[in-house]
């Protein structure tokens, strides 16, 4: 079957089988950030945004992304930039691996909440598992990251 | 492995139903559990083009669309305020958000999981579903009744005033629950439900009407009600064993968690 898709702003076309899951699809279609973790949608590895909403491309068939709009990490290399760097700060990138779903995750999380608090941050962030960082760095980097944005970026990273 | 050979994103209901009576045929839901397992499956029926993903408010009551995600449900702030905060409580335990946006209401209750939140919040709701032939039937005849091949269109809550409360017990955040409680006190009778038991979720009938004229009561007569009900819920309801928990394990807790769940509804205090 052939679907058609905005991916990260890009219009492709291509032919898929119809239990093709996206996340596969992503990853033949370059996308590598895209990774396979769990395989029983808890791990969060595999979120990609998806008419701008977090989902787990584990468990959505490609053709289900037919007419709509797909962004995975490729396509917010500058947003990953700049986060990333008080994730680097705090350690909590760690081996890296679980790094793709949670920067896609939290982008999704600043986008819905204004302004969340750590407890807010926590339950947005439950279906992201890290298995080497704990949770204390990442979150301290989302926290350091939204004072960095109320108050300057210099000030907030040399807390 | 889950292998499709056809999919198809259906025009209308009718369709659905028509290609739904092959028993190697599937209606998709969020697919997150359907993917799990080792299935063959002939035509793959997407309802996802039937404007079937949102909540709609009428004087009477919400028609939730089967392919509203559980993330929209939690997230809809007339449910929240109507249900005292409870479905969104059911809710948000449930793995994660990226989850809750993939998995559907339709495909939460048409499952009649053991494990199922969401039908053990609905339960305690005066809430219905709307099959395409099957017409509008109470959840509790829904819940009930053997899988067919007819299709979940709507969920349906009547807006009666309810004060309505939700618990669930679980081993690690995000996981399974162990066992879930849900109760609703309306002015016309109370609904309790327990779930994951680890069977399906049930209703607790009262039938030795111990909490008739619970809304009238004073505190400690409330207290005493939730007391003697839970009481009764534990020897009533069928607990199992699995390797989450124990039968003997759910049986306190249906009484720990009913006793709660009445005093948090009743109003007498935080239920603990």
């Amino acid at each position: 079957m052939e679907i058609k898709f905005w991916l990260n702003g890009k219009m492709i076309q291509a032919e898929t089988d119809p239990d093709t899951l996206l996340l596969d699809f992503l990853r033949e279609h370059g996308c590598y950030s895209v990774k396979r973790g769990c395989e029983t949608a808890n791990c969060g590895l595999c979120t990609v945004l998806l008419e701008d909403k977090p989902v787990l491309s584990c468990s959505l068939l490609a053709a289900r992304a037919d007419g709509k709009k797909v962004v995975t990490l490729e396509g917010m290399q500058a947003e990953a930039e700049e986060f990333g760097e008080f994730l680097a700060n705090e350690g909590a990138e760690q081996c890296g691996f679980c790094n793709p779903g949670f920067l896609m995750n939290v982008f999704a999380m600043l986008k819905e909440l204004k302004d969340p608090t750590e407890e807010q941050i926590n339950e947005y962030l439950a279906g992201n598992l890290c298995r080497c960082s704990g949770f204390m760095g990442q979150t301290r980097s989302i926290l350091k990251f939204l004072e960095s944005k109320k108050t300057g970026k210099e000030e907030a990273k040399g807390q | 492995m889950l292998k499709i050979k056809e999919y198809v994103k259906v025009k209308d209901l009718e369709e659905a139903y028509q290609l739904n009576q092959k028993k190697s045929a599937c209606v998709l839901g969020g697919m997150v559990w359907l993917k799990m397992g080792n299935r063959n499956v002939s035509t793959a029926i997407d309802l996802s083009g039937l404007s079937l993903d949102t909540i709609e408010e009428t004087e009477e009551e919400f028609r939730i669309g089967a392919m509203t995600s559980l993330r929209t449900l939690e997230t809809d702030e007339r449910i929240h305020a109507w249900t005292n905060g409870a479905v969104k409580e059911s809710l948000k335990h449930i793995v994660g958000v990226q989850f809750r946006n993939c998995a559907t209401v339709g495909g939460s209750i048409f499952g009649r999981f053991g494990f199922s939140d969401v039908l053990t919040m609905f339960l305690a709701l005066d809430s219905y579903a709307e099959l395409y032939k099957g017409g509008i039937i109470p959840m509790e005849q829904f819940a009930a009744k053997k899988r067919d091949r007819d299709i979940l269109v709507r969920i349906i809550i009547k807006k009666k005033p309810v004060k309505a409360v939700y618990l669930s017990q679980r081993n690690s955040s995000t996981d399974f629950p162990v066992l879930t409680c849900a109760a609703g006190v309306e002015e016309q009778g109370i609904r309790v439900a327990i779930g994951a038991r680890p069977a399906k979720a049930v209703l607790v009938k009262d039938r030795e009407g111990i909490l008739n004229g619970f809304s009238q009561m004073d505190a400690a007569q409330k207290e005493a009600a939730a007391e003697a009900f839970a009481a009764f819920a534990a020897e009533t309801v069928a607990t199992g064993s699995n390797m989450r928990a124990s039968a003997q394990y759910r049986t306190l807790l249906v009484k720990a968690l009913v006793k709660r769940a009445l005093k948090q509804a009743g109003g007498v205090d935080s239920g603990n």
